[in-house]
């Protein structure tokens, strides 16, 4: 019982990572309807950046923050200048987009930092936390991390005027225009404000996994592994859901024989699997129920 | 079949279909079209006769990866279900045929045979399939991609599939008498069977059948309501866009003649689904310019700067979706407009200084 | 000088053509009806006023071009439009989409007491304010959409078939408090029905709409008493 104990909170201390990815893929899905597949190195692209301010000497804090508020920049700008000219193109070419968006972020991050793995500095520490072997401080700051934010989002959402406007532009863009909500700077805020996400989680969890170009690709699919458990329409049950997935992967590896380190991917994609095949919408999510 | 069944289906696929519904262009933009076609066969049969062995081993690439992006534009342009998945299926095709022949069969036995197996496993995913919509679908599919390379490098399978290692293939040689080299040889063999599933799948598209499909992707509650099984037909799709890019997996492991698990991975469905984009997604012949895309302009990014060579591939997919957002097909098929109507206003024109 | 006036409006869905050449005008302070059959071009009409769907022609508002404008801006120089089927966020509390009817606004203080005087106006929403939209029955889904739209403080309304699916009652209800609205705040109203009596009795001028085209404009009472448009659209 004791084992079972310590490695569900040890997952729920590795899925703080996925909460973290999976909030950010959700946001940007409220926000313009379908997946962003280039968040990962939009993420890993800012945490490099952070790294090089840290390399030329700023404090940590100075790095984070300036980080962040370059990426949320930078999510404005890339909606604006990449994707709003071909918002009315078919779906499909828009997906062909963001991999050319993956792509060109990938090779630049290799080229100009190059593939060597680098250390990331974390500003919790890396002592056990109370001193049990299980969970490190810097672990216990990612959850921390994660749950401010999503109560930052939550206050945002529910109580702002500007959140309200987001929230109806991405539920009815056409009444929202009625209202006079201009529908095409809200979904570029959507964008900055889930690359901002991104970079906290990026900043947060190179620390654990080290700094490299590739560094998201992994992490990303279980970020999708927890919103689609979650839920792809609750930001709040997308980070359970990143929590869930981390508590499962950890019990899977520890109590299923055959899961190695090399099958713990596996894990990831069978939870995905499983729940499109019971109920796509998640356990948080809402069933949609369309109209002809 | 009853007959309003087909009627209806007409009525919603007609401005699906890719030929225009006018009646005097249309004919003559068909009969055009027939002319471009041929000649680009006429090309393809020429050109291992010039070139070196290098290029037609990329030519022949050209035309597996064609038929491959035919294989996903039947699920995805045609039927309208998404797939990330289909590196998957290449992959089976693949390793089929390099079970098969280490088990020396022939080479040319194998191809069936891939596509009977991949058809069934198409089969098989198509059925929980139905459930699914797109980005539900999406993930799926992207869930299956990212398995394969894992499940082929697993322990279970590895007597089979030869581990990470992968199987390595024989080249087959020509056949005793015929004139060409091995490469030329299984350049026109692989011409003759992408010609035969290219036909096939363009007459699948004027049938019935294919209008079916086509319904089921534009408005599948309608299709539905109008009698059309879209159960069956979904599935069925799956397992032939399956069978098509099996065997078009199936020619790639003959031609490369090494199969291994890290070939197959998800990036391989990516480059799949950039060919449909660019080539055009609902059309045949653009499949074939996909493959073209999609094997060349990855070599020339490399060659504008190695250590950019994804930047600059992303640049000029973005490029290219920016000036052609209905890929290389849809471009043409304007210029195919413009063309007509530029011919007719000269038409006009003769004429009217003729009767004045 | 006209508050709205509209030339040549021609309006398109892709290839085909909607809105044949439109020429129609309403007074400050006036109600104008639109009338016509289903598929006519009404709600065309106030789309393409609203910058929602591809249009030629002339559209001034208040001297001002809007003809080509985008709809939020159009919609933030004081048009309010209650949309075909309402639009009503339905995931979001009643009290929410007032207030979103109000985001084009800054000024706070107003906006408060602008939703107590809709509350005081729709008794039955400030019974349901915290309630989800999407729960409301029809009519007071209509009386949301009116209540959101008067909450941008509008110079003129777009109303597309208030009545429709209205219970006979609630219907009276409704436009006996755009009656009150227009007279006591003088907010114009350019309302298009299938109800042509209701209508008529609101409006002070009326236009008739086939197929894309006016085929009829005057004052209400006139149209009213008019043979053809007796027999076609009032029933007697």
């Amino acid at each position: 019982m004791q084992l079972l104990l310590q490695q569900v909170v040890a997952g729920i201390a590795t899925g703080a990572i996925y909460a973290m990815m999976a909030l950010g893929v959700v946001m940007i899905y409220l926000a313009i309807d379908h997946l962003n597949f280039a968040q990962g190195e939009m993420a890993t692209f800012s945490t490099f950046l952070a790294w090089q301010m840290i390399q030329w000497g700023w404090p940590y804090w100075a790095a984070f923050v300036a980080t962040v508020a370059i990426s949320f920049v930078g999510g404005i700008g890339v909606e604006r200048i990449l994707f709003r000219p071909i918002r009315n193109a078919p779906i499909l070419s828009q997906v062909v987009a963001f991999i050319a968006l993956f792509s060109i972020l990938n090779s630049s991050d290799g080229e100009i930092w190059n593939f060597t793995i680098k250390s990331f500095p974390t500003p919790f520490g890396t002592k056990p936390l109370f001193c049990i072997g299980l969970v490190s401080t810097h672990q216990a700051g990612m959850v921390a991390v994660t749950v401010v934010i999503l109560a930052l989002l939550y206050l945002f959402f529910r109580g702002s005027r500007l959140g309200l406007a987001m929230r109806a532009a991405a539920a009815n863009p056409e009444s929202a225009r009625l209202v006079g909500i201009r529908v095409g700077w809200m979904v570029a805020l959507g964008w900055g404000l889930s690359t901002a996400i991104g970079a906290v989680a990026g900043m947060l969890i190179a620390p654990v996994v080290f700094l490299d170009p590739n560094m998201m690709v992994g992490v990303l699919i279980y970020g999708f592994a927890g919103a689609i458990l979650g839920g792809m329409s609750s930001p709040g049950g997308a980070v359970i859901g990143g929590f869930m997935v981390g508590v499962i992967e950890n019990l899977a590896g520890t109590f299923i024989p055959y899961v190695g380190q090399e099958l713990k991917l596996t894990v990831a994609l069978v939870v995905i699997v499983a729940v499109l095949m019971v109920r796509p919408a998640g356990i948080f999510g809402r069933v949609s129920v369309s109209r002809v | 079949m009853p007959e309003p069944e087909a009627i209806a289906v007409e009525a919603a696929a007609a401005p699906a279909a890719e030929a225009s519904s006018s009646a005097g262009p249309a004919t003559s933009w068909r009969s055009r079209r027939r002319l471009a076609i041929g000649a680009v066969v006429i090309l393809g049969l020429l050109a291992p006769l010039v070139v070196q062995n290098f290029t037609i081993f990329q030519l022949t690439m050209v035309m597996i990866y064609g038929l491959a992006i035919l294989g996903l534009n039947l699920l995805t342009g045609f039927n309208g279900q998404f797939s990330l998945g289909h590196s998957a299926f290449y992959g089976i095709g693949a390793y089929t045929t390099a079970i098969l022949m280490s088990q020396n069969i022939a080479y040319y036995w194998t191809l069936p045979g891939a596509g009977v197996v991949c058809l069934v496993v198409g089969v098989l995913f198509g059925l929980p399939a139905l459930r699914l919509q797109g980005l539900y679908l999406a993930l799926a599919t992207f869930a299956l991609a990212v398995a394969m390379p894992q499940l082929l490098k697993s322990h279970l399978l590895e007597a089979l599939t030869g581990g990470v290692q992968g199987i390595v293939i024989d080249k087959p040689d020509p056949p005793p008498g015929v004139p060409f080299n091995a490469d030329q040889w299984l350049y026109y063999f692989t011409l003759a069977v992408v010609l035969v599933m290219f036909a096939g799948a363009a007459s699948l598209v004027r049938s019935r059948t294919g209008r079916a499909i086509m319904a089921i992707r534009d408005h599948p509650t309608a299709a539905a309501a109008m009698g059309i099984n879209t159960a069956l037909y979904k599935t069925l799709t799956f397992g032939v866009s399956a069978l098509y890019t099996g065997v078009a997996g199936a020619l790639g492991a003959i031609v490369v003649q090494f199969v291994a698990p890290d070939s197959f991975s998800f990036f391989l469905s990516i480059s799949f689904l950039v060919g449909l984009v660019v080539g055009g997604v609902g059309s045949i012949p653009g499949s074939l310019f996909g493959g073209v895309f999609v094997l060349f302009v990855p070599n020339i990014a490399e060659r504008v700067s190695t250590g950019l060579s994804g930047a600059i591939y992303g640049v000029i997919l973005l490029l290219v979706i920016f000036i052609m957002p209905t890929g290389a097909a849809g471009v043409l098929r304007r210029a195919g407009g413009w063309l007509t109507d530029a011919w007719r206003f000269l038409e006009t024109q003769s004429k009217g200084r003729r009767t004045s | 000088m006209m508050m709205l006036e509209v030339r040549g409006l021609c309006a398109f869905y892709g290839q085909s053509q909607a809105l044949h050449g439109l020429d129609f005008a309403l007074a400050e302070g006036g109600i104008v009806t639109l009338l016509g059959a289903n598929g006519a071009g009404k709600t065309t009409t106030l789309r393409a006023l609203c910058g929602m769907v591809r249009m030629t022609g002339e559209i001034s508002f208040d001297g001002k071009p809007i003809a080509g404008r985008a709809t939020e801006d159009i919609v933030r120089l004081g048009v309010a439009h209650v949309p075909e089927g309402r639009g009503t966020f339905t995931r979001m509390t009643v009290e929410e989409n007032l207030q979103l009817g109000a985001m084009a606004r800054g000024d706070r203080a107003a906006i408060a007491a602008d939703l107590e005087e809709v509350y005081g106006e729709f008794p039955q929403l400030k019974k349901r304010r915290r309630q989800q939209a999407g729960t409301l029955s029809g009519g007071e889904q209509q009386m949301l959409a009116v209540g959101r739209a008067l909450m941008l403080r509008p110079r003129l309304m777009l109303l597309d078939e208030p009545s429709f699916g209205l219970a006979p009652l609630i219907v009276a209800e409704l436009f006996g408090i755009l009656r009150r609205l227009n007279q006591r705040r003088r907010v114009a109203m350019l309302i298009v029905e299938q109800n042509a009596a209701l209508a008529l009795d609101l409006a002070e001028h009326a236009y008739l709409i086939e197929t894309g085209r006016i085929v009829m404009g005057g004052p209400a009472p006139e149209i009213a008493k008019d043979e053809a448009v007796r027999r076609s659209y009032l029933g007697y």
